[in-house]
């Protein structure tokens, strides 16, 4: 069970599961807190994770969207995230895995090039998120954001699918990122 | 192009010779915007290839006369282009910076008493610091002290030293009009207030704009490796990392000190093509001495911030200083940090 598939096991009734992957666990434990606090008609559930494999010790419900959390300042943040991409199965990079980048504020602690996340989430065909996640206000509307999209992804939202979803975000996204 | 299509409508009989220049063709403000318009795509930015420039320096630079620039910690500053700035107009410069320096002590803002009155400002062209020949000269300004003995030393101490200098730099030299000179990179070194005073001179006469550069961990990593990559004949300094480790309540340094011939061995087995420096192969090299570092203290330096490097060609810190050890590959570390301040304009 090294593997994330996103259809092995049965969904939870009226209930969505995120799981956030990154290092940065004071920053993780935040955006979590502020997930909970929305307000939602399905039930949410959070998991944390520093890197994948997850540990088939724990009983635990099906996953329905993974953010991969980068930290423009860690190098090892960017390598745990590339070291844990193996693990996930390639169905689940239909609509149902997302790139959330921070630290991009401030450019003097930057030790990561923007490109490289740019380049990541590009290979990966998945949406690439900027936020700022030690401001408050940025964290509160990012994970306003990520609601949302965990709801569509557990199929919660009548007529918008994971993938239709993907395909309406690569639409707004800068056209040149076509030609790379 | 929006508004190039507005301009089309306008009647163009009426219109004067530089009126035209300023709706057709590539006017300095076109390709400004074209430059502009470019930078906000994300494919156009870095990782990129790059060429060590310690391969191509200039023969023409004499090593005496740019003697003082080595050994001293500068530091740095980006610069917008200077308007209307002439190199003939040095002595009135000087007369003006001068008169303006006084009047800024006078003021009360310094409080020492003794030697501020007797403050001579030179300003003197810098040959040979350049790229291309298109770049501008650059040029340097020092703030004397006027010795109370005439007959002993002409030449009083040397209170503060600020140099202006364009290396390569050509992205910028060719969005900008005729009135303007390009000089991104400043560097000073001595007292903070009169780096101040100096900039605010500059500032109101010339109406540019100085910000500090600071300099990130990327560039660092990519400093630390060019540096390496270059040849030299005696190396004068260990090559030396320092990475500031963010934690409450109070941050810690690590230090890591290779010699520099190890340094040069690890990086001859990385770099692959002759005369270029890959993003690949910088980030193999410091990923070898981050999984060196690991092996033995079981701590992740990637997850930490690199603060300052230092070789022996040069040692930089994030801040924004920067001391250049070595002559021969002077244009080459100027090259790379005009880069970042032109970078930083942009």
């Amino acid at each position: 069970m090294s593997v994330l598939r996103p259809l092995d096991k049965l969904p939870g009734l009226n209930t969505a599961t995120i799981l956030l992957v990154g290092t940065e666990d004071a920053l993780l434990q935040q955006l979590a807190d502020s997930m909970l606090r929305e307000d939602c008609t399905s039930e949410l559930r959070v998991h944390l994770a520093n890197s994948l494999p997850l540990p088939s010790t724990v009983a635990r419900p099906r996953i329905d969207l993974i953010v991969f959390v980068i930290n423009l300042h860690s190098k090892h943040s960017l390598r745990k995230v590339e070291e844990s991409l193996h693990h996930v199965d390639a169905t689940f990079f239909l609509g149902k895995v997302s790139f959330l980048v921070t630290g991009a504020g401030r450019e003097s602690h930057c030790s990561i090039h923007r490109n490289t996340v740019v380049k990541l989430a590009h290979t990966y065909r998945s949406p690439l998120l900027f936020c700022d996640l030690e401001i408050e206000d940025f964290r509160a509307t990012m994970a306003q954001r990520l609601v949302r999209m965990l709801q569509i992804c557990a199929g919660h939202v009548p007529g918008v699918s994971a993938l239709s979803l993907l395909s309406l975000m690569r639409i707004s996204e800068n056209p040149s990122l076509e030609d790379l | 192009m929006d508004s190039y299509d507005a301009a089309e409508s306008t009647p163009r009989q009426s219109a004067s010779l530089k009126l035209k220049d300023y709706f057709i063709g590539t006017t300095p403000l076109q390709k400004r915007l074209e430059s502009v318009r470019k930078q906000t795509s994300f494919v156009r930015t870095p990782p990129r290839r790059k060429i060590p420039q310690c391969s191509q320096q200039q023969e023409d630079v004499d090593p005496q006369k740019v003697a003082f620039l080595l050994h001293k910690q500068w530091t740095l500053y980006s610069l917008t282009p200077l308007y209307k700035f002439s190199y003939s107009n040095f002595k009135e410069y000087s007369k003006l910076l001068n008169a303006f320096i006084a009047a800024e002590k006078q003021k009360g803002l310094a409080v020492e008493v003794g030697d501020d009155f007797n403050i001579k400002v030179i300003f003197s062209t810098l040959l040979g610091m350049k790229g291309t020949q298109k770049d501008p000269e650059a040029f340097l300004v020092q703030i004397l002290s006027k010795s109370q003995l005439p007959s002993e030393h002409r030449e009083g101490k040397v209170l503060w030293t600020g140099w202006f200098c364009c290396i390569f730099g050509d992205s910028l030299l060719e969005t900008v009009s005729e009135d303007f000179t390009c000089l991104p990179l400043f560097l000073a070194n001595g007292a903070e207030t009169n780096t101040a005073i100096i900039g605010t001179w500059f500032q109101k006469t010339f109406d540019c704009y100085f910000r500090p550069l600071a300099i990130n961990a990327f560039n660092l990593s990519w400093m630390a490796a060019m540096w390496t990559a270059c040849k030299m004949d005696r190396y004068m300094a260990t090559t030396e990392f320092l990475w500031s480790v963010p934690c409450s309540p109070q941050s810690l340094d690590i230090s890591y000190a290779i010699h520099p011939e190890d340094a040069k061995a690890l990086w001859d087995s990385v770099h692959k093509t002759p005369g270029e420096v890959t993003q690949e192969e910088v980030d193999l090299f410091m990923d070898c001495l981050y999984s060196h570092f690991h092996r033995h203290f079981k701590i992740h330096l990637s997850a930490t911030r690199l603060v300052r490097v230092s070789t022996s060609v040069a040692a930089a810190h994030t801040d924004g200083r920067i001391k250049i050890l070595c002559h021969k590959y002077l244009i080459g570390v100027l090259a790379y940090l005009t880069e970042l301040a032109v970078f930083q304009i942009e």
